[in-house]
């Protein structure tokens, strides 16, 4: 048996404990952002297609390659661009406090109806 | 040291980045910092990916791979920073798909390329073309789920359940093919089955996808998340890269994790959101039968602008009808109203709410809701008998009693907002249409009930003027 797959699994078998450990307090407000940000996560799979398109030959290969790291791209850039979106809204919640103690009807931005 | 311990080093960086990342987006305090970390981390390692030599001395290739980043780039911002609130859960679907179409395309080329190797002497060991299907499987059924899901959540199809007559037995031959397929490619490491793997799994992904009903979508995508995860995990055992391993792992491992404590939030095992489709015939069946015969109560923006009016306490139950609307800013508007009255009032948040967990949340933070004004589902139930209304908002599903009292229902069981116990109910509603799961409402023909027909958006502006004048 190759040495190199038996590391291999122990790596993921760990990384398989982290992974379960680590989000096992999420409250539910946060279900939707923390899904969205292991998306963007796992567009790490960028790195990979670099290799593969680092190591393609003949145009079947590049082809494959070219769409993989396009793929890719999509997956990491829009991931985590997304889950910034959706965390934004949890930023202010202070000076929302502290809005909401003087607003007569109205806070800072979000008020206009639009 | 060698440049290669430098990549190794920085993937390891990397990898407890992400480690932390997800830790941060655990808790409201450090998520954004949690998202940012991990972004910084992802940049850091694709950074040293571009001083690998392999990479580094890929000539044209080189600029291929630069040119297909700054299209995805180009396209993946714009798409990020204009998509809607409410278009968020496709969106994620989306992302979500292309990134598992990665995996399985790096799989399936590092194949190509490993079979194409002059050096290789006979066939790729085992392991290797085991780790290479499970890539490809894995990592088409994301892409193709992915797909079928944002078509339903955009509505192209309908959200119900699709089934078809010999559901179970395509399902069969399908899961059988890809078995046998399997087995075959593993003793014959041959390029053509590996084909008719990747075409097998995509089919897996649609007809896994079609029988889930709208309602359960969100935990549908969460699970391809997870599944995205593996099929990264798996092209890093391909390309022997413990970065792709661990982030890919940790993602498919929190990812289950999360779809878990995602159908808990509704009540279901997450067994029953994936198989439950069955039921859709009574659903279908039973909404014929109730609805339209009875009447119902409709009120006039000013009968109900009074009855808000005079209330001691409003409890506010918003649904995807005011996401879609984009009423969040009114419907606070009339909450601001009311406060100002002296009335009490506060927004009871269902836990899927919207169309995904903590969705709602995040559309009414939008709108500048003080988060003390927001309460959780269990927070809520316990104030709901000594609420004078109960103002649904474009609701209907999460405050359907037939979820606590008809077996029968696909959504019994389903923890809802008890609006029955207020001592008025008022739905604004775009028409008798049932909700999302498709089934009808019992509360809306109950005598404390007053509907009112419209936009969200319209009604709660008319109720703004009612409250005024009243």
């Amino acid at each position: 048996m190759n040495v190199g797959i038996i590391e291999l699994l122990t790596i993921f078998v760990l990384a398989a404990f982290v992974g379960l450990e680590v989000v096992s307090k999420v409250p539910s407000i946060l279900h939707t952002p923390l899904m969205s940000g292991s998306n963007a996560i796992h567009g790490i799979i960028l790195v990979g297609t670099m290799y593969i398109m680092g190591s393609a030959h003949g145009g079947v290969q590049v082809t494959l390659a070219f769409f993989a790291v396009l793929l890719a791209t999509l997956n990491i850039v829009g991931g985590f661009v997304v889950t910034d979106r959706m965390l934004e809204m949890f930023k202010a919640k202070p000076s929302d406090r502290a809005a909401k103690a003087d607003r007569p009807s109205d806070g800072d931005t979000g008020g206009a109806p639009s | 040291m060698t440049l290669n311990t430098w990549v190794d080093l920085v993937y390891l960086l990397a990898a407890i980045g992400f480690i932390l990342a997800l830790k941060g987006l655990s808790s409201p305090k450090f998520a954004r910092q949690g998202n940012i970390l991990g972004a910084v981390a992802a940049a850091a390692a694709i950074a040293i990916t571009f001083a690998v030599p392999s990479v580094r001395h890929a000539g044209s290739r080189l600029i291929l791979m630069v040119v297909a980043m700054v299209i995805g780039a180009v396209i993946a911002v714009p798409a990020a920073r204009k998509v809607k609130m409410t278009a968020m859960p496709q969106m994620v679907a989306i992302f979500n798909g292309v990134g598992g179409g990665a995996a399985a395309l790096v799989s399936f080329t590092s194949f190509l390329i490993l079979t194409s190797n002059d050096a290789l002497v006979g066939k790729p060991a085992i392991y290797r073309i085991v780790e290479v299907i499970l890539g490809v499987l894995i990592g088409c059924v994301s892409f193709s789920g992915s797909a079928i899901a944002f078509i339903k959540l955009q509505e192209l199809i309908t959200g119900r359940p699709i089934t078809y007559p010999g559901q179970q037995v395509i399902n069969a031959i399908v899961g059988l093919a890809i078995v046998g397929v399997g087995v075959a490619t593993v003793l014959t490491a041959s390029t053509p089955l590996l084909v008719v793997m990747l075409v097998l799994a995509l089919v897996l992904g649609v007809i896994f996808v079609l029988p889930i009903g709208g309602a359960d979508v969100p935990v549908l995508i969460s699970l391809l998340n997870s599944f995205t995860g593996l099929a990264v995990a798996a092209s890093g055992f391909a390309l022997d890269n413990n970065l792709l391993i661990i982030a890919g792992t940790l993602v498919g491992a929190s990812g289950i994790l999360l779809t878990r404590m995602m159908s808990k939030a509704m009540g279901r095992s997450l067994a029953n959101v994936l198989f439950s489709a069955f039921g859709s015939v009574v659903t279908a069946t039973g909404g014929e039968a109730g609805a339209d015969a009875r009447p119902v109560k409709a009120g006039t923006p000013e009968d109900i602008g009074v009855l808000l009016a005079y209330a001691r306490k409003v409890v506010i139950i918003p649904g995807y009808g005011l996401a879609v609307a984009q009423a969040q800013h009114t419907a606070r508007e009339l909450a601001d109203l009311l406060m100002e009255r002296g009335v009490e009032v506060f927004y009871a948040i269902h836990p899927v709410a919207g169309r995904m967990p903590g969705h709602m949340n995040v559309l009414l933070a939008e709108a500048n809701v003080p988060y003390d004004e927001l309460k959780e589902m269990d927070e809520a139930n316990p104030e709901m008998p000594t609420a004078d209304v109960a103002l649904v908002v474009g609701a209907n599903d999460t405050v359907n009693p037939a979820a606590n009292d008809t077996p029968g229902s696909p959504i019994y069981g389903m923890p809802i907002i008890h609006a029955d116990q207020a001592q008025n109910v008022v739905f604004l509603k775009r028409s008798m249409r049932p909700g999302f799961a498709g089934i009808d409402n019992e509360l809306l023909f109950n005598p404390k009930t007053t509907l009112l027909f419209g936009d969200a958006k319209d009604t709660l502006t008319k109720l703004v003027a009612a409250v005024k004048s009243a």
